[in-house]
């Protein structure tokens, strides 16, 4: 029973969350923020497999959103969209092919991750981190330059998919696909990283040589590392695109790839829980420091004295959140969950699920 | 068909001549030490064997199989397991678990199959859980299996670093100063059990010791070098009186 407690639980909160949305009780911006926090977790995790588990220092990680993101638009447009000439499958189908655009974004940003990894076949730490960044600029200035798919200027089209899937069985399908993707990316991660094969990435991150003389093909697991991670990333790029219905190739830059950083560093290095965890505060922090009722309340003994100033939300929240990471690398620098898991620091949690 | 061979081995890092013309063969189930003053080239031999380097001249043979151009994990499935100087443990998994990843060349599954877990991940992960234990028991290590490897003392951390080596299953062991940083009862220890794995495994060991009581107790051939080169080679008491050793080591007494 126990076996199964986990994932019961999850699927129960999974039916509830589409019912909740399906039936109207949650508006369309919480079902946003729901599946923003789905996004953030994919990214989180899937960039702690390779900062965190194969301690690379990595900081282009939205290179490979921005890849699934523009493949799956594409794609999705060129199938059920009208941009590119008429629909090449009826809409019936869009429900069955919308994973299998998405996947297809993970695969191309998989296949871009190369770029990264046979480079870091021999590079390490800082220098590796100046090669994804310079991926992540060649990534996006490749994209701007390309003019039939929007160039500098974005790209739409893709909610046809969505309101195709919508015309068919009218049902919460973003948040559906969200959530599904969301675990498949947890699950995906944990059964690698958790098998002996996948434990040659610890292997690799505590020392390398060692890992090398011990018969661990360190070329061969840098490199399919990276494809996981990046092939995840590529799928929460996806899903973005076909969330906001519109992409443009600057809201993939260092920040966005910044942002993912931010989440794996305060969530604890090689923590999958702690990614999670970290995933959900950032995204529900950047969420309530919104309501500019709550950031009036709180600067309310600095306004007293300064009537004139009148505190923005959108900008001041670019205060808080980073003087909340400043705070937690101050007095909690391995993060929120350490390397540990969620079982670690709660032994008691053992008995009532085994998570596989 | 000598197990290991090597033939005019030289290695030469720009100017520096760290090997030269090093030849060794070794027969199946031989236990051979390798000494020499510091700087002498020990350890760029086992470099070498182990693929970390390529030679500049010469050919090394595992067991009829030229080793050139293979990298370190490769001549690592070819059943050549080594230690190191310096313990390179991976400190921040269970001990178990260093020794389930040193059988990585044969873990018989893919990435696919470590994510759909189906009955071949089962299988295998079995067969590799089965061997890591056996050998744990072997090593009486078992009750420090679920233990990190920098918690333990550093007896300890020698006896599983030996202990993931021969998870490998190796044809040749090659121990790197085994008794480095060992206090005398941690040193009897060791000296058992080598003698005890080149006994009960069908296994030939290399060693590289500065310490004379574990190389005169455990080897049969010695061979001493100095700036590279070969100056001696015969049994322990062959060794201790050879006037080329004591110079090498003591200096001239021509002042």
């Amino acid at each position: 029973m126990q076996k199964y407690s986990l994932n019961v639980l999850m699927a129960a909160l999974a039916v509830m969350l589409l019912a909740l949305a399906h039936f109207r009780i949650i508006d369309n911006y919480i079902q946003a923020v729901l599946m923003f926090v789905g996004i953030n977790i994919m990214m989180s995790t899937s960039l702690n497999l390779v900062n965190g588990n194969m301690g690379e220092f990595t900081c282009g990680h939205a290179a490979f959103m921005c890849m699934g993101a523009y493949t799956s638009s594409v794609l999705s447009v060129l199938f059920f969209g009208k941009n590119f000439g008429p629909p090449m499958f009826p809409e019936s189908m869009a429900m069955i092919v919308f994973p299998a655009i998405i996947l297809l974004g993970g695969v191309a940003a998989s296949l871009t991750s190369v770029l990264v990894a046979v480079p870091a076949f021999k590079t390490r730490d800082d220098y590796l981190a100046i090669i994804t960044i310079a991926v992540n600029y060649m990534v996006i200035s490749a994209i701007e330059n390309m003019d039939f798919i929007g160039g500098s200027r974005g790209f739409q089209g893709m909610k046809d998919t969505v309101w195709a899937m919508n015309d068919t069985i009218s049902f919460p399908w973003m948040l559906f696909w969200v959530i599904t993707f969301t675990v498949f990316c947890v699950w995906t991660i944990r059964r690698f990283i958790t098998s002996t094969y996948g434990k040659g990435v610890n292997a690799v991150c505590q020392d390398e040589v060692a890992a090398e003389i011990m018969s661990v093909n360190t070329n061969k697991i840098k490199l399919v590392n990276f494809m996981i991670s990046a092939g995840l990333a590529g799928c929460a790029g996806g899903l973005f695109a076909h969330i906001v219905g519109y992409v443009n190739p600057q809201s993939f830059n260092i920040l966005k790839s910044t942002e993912a950083m931010v989440m794996v560093y305060l969530g604890g290095m090689g923590s999958l829980s702690g990614a999670v965890i970290s995933a959900i505060v950032f995204t529900g922090l950047l969420e309530v420091l919104r309501s500019q009722a709550l950031v009036d309340a709180m600067l309310s003994p600095v306004t007293l004295f300064f009537p004139d100033w009148d505190p923005s939300a959108g900008v001041i929240k670019w205060v808080f959140i980073p003087l909340l990471l400043v705070l937690i690398m101050q007095f909690r620098p391995e993060g929120i969950m350490g390397n540990k898991e969620l079982s670690d620091v709660f032994p008691k949690l053992k008995k009532y699920y085994t998570f596989k | 068909m000598s197990l290991l061979k090597i033939d005019g081995l030289t290695q030469r890092f720009g100017g520096l001549q760290a090997v030269s013309e090093f030849n060794i063969e070794m027969k199946g189930g031989e236990l051979m030490g390798l000494i020499g003053p510091n700087g002498a080239g020990k350890t760029t031999i086992f470099n070498l064997v182990s693929g970390f380097y390529q030679p500049t001249e010469g050919t090394i043979t595992l067991d009829g199989t030229p080793t050139a151009g293979l990298k370190p994990h490769q001549v690592t499935s070819l059943g050549v397991a080594r230690t190191f100087q310096n313990i390179r443990l991976w400190h921040d998994m269970t001990v178990l678990d260093n020794i389930r990843i040193a059988q990585h060349y044969r873990m018989g599954y893919s990435v696919w199959d470590s994510v759909i877990r189906g009955r071949k991940y089962r299988e295998c992960e079995q067969r590799i859980l089965k061997i890591a234990e056996e050998l744990l028991d072997a090593m009486s290590l078992t009750e420090y299996a679920r233990e990190f490897p920098k918690n333990l003392p550093y007896g300890l951390q020698r006896r599983v670093e030996i202990a993931r080596a021969m998870s490998i299953q190796p044809k040749l062991l090659l121990l790197d100063e085994p008794a480095a940083g060992l206090n005398s009862s941690d040193v009897e220890g060791l000296i058992k059990l080598i003698r005890w794995i080149h006994d009960s495994f069908d296994i030939t060991i290399l060693m590289i010791e500065h310490q004379m009581k574990v190389v005169t107790s455990l080897c049969q051939w010695i061979k001493v070098i100095d700036f590279g080169a070969t100056i001696a080679e015969g049994t322990a008491e062959d060794i201790q009186s050879n006037p080329a050793v004591i110079k090498a080591y003591l200096g001239d007494d021509t002042i």
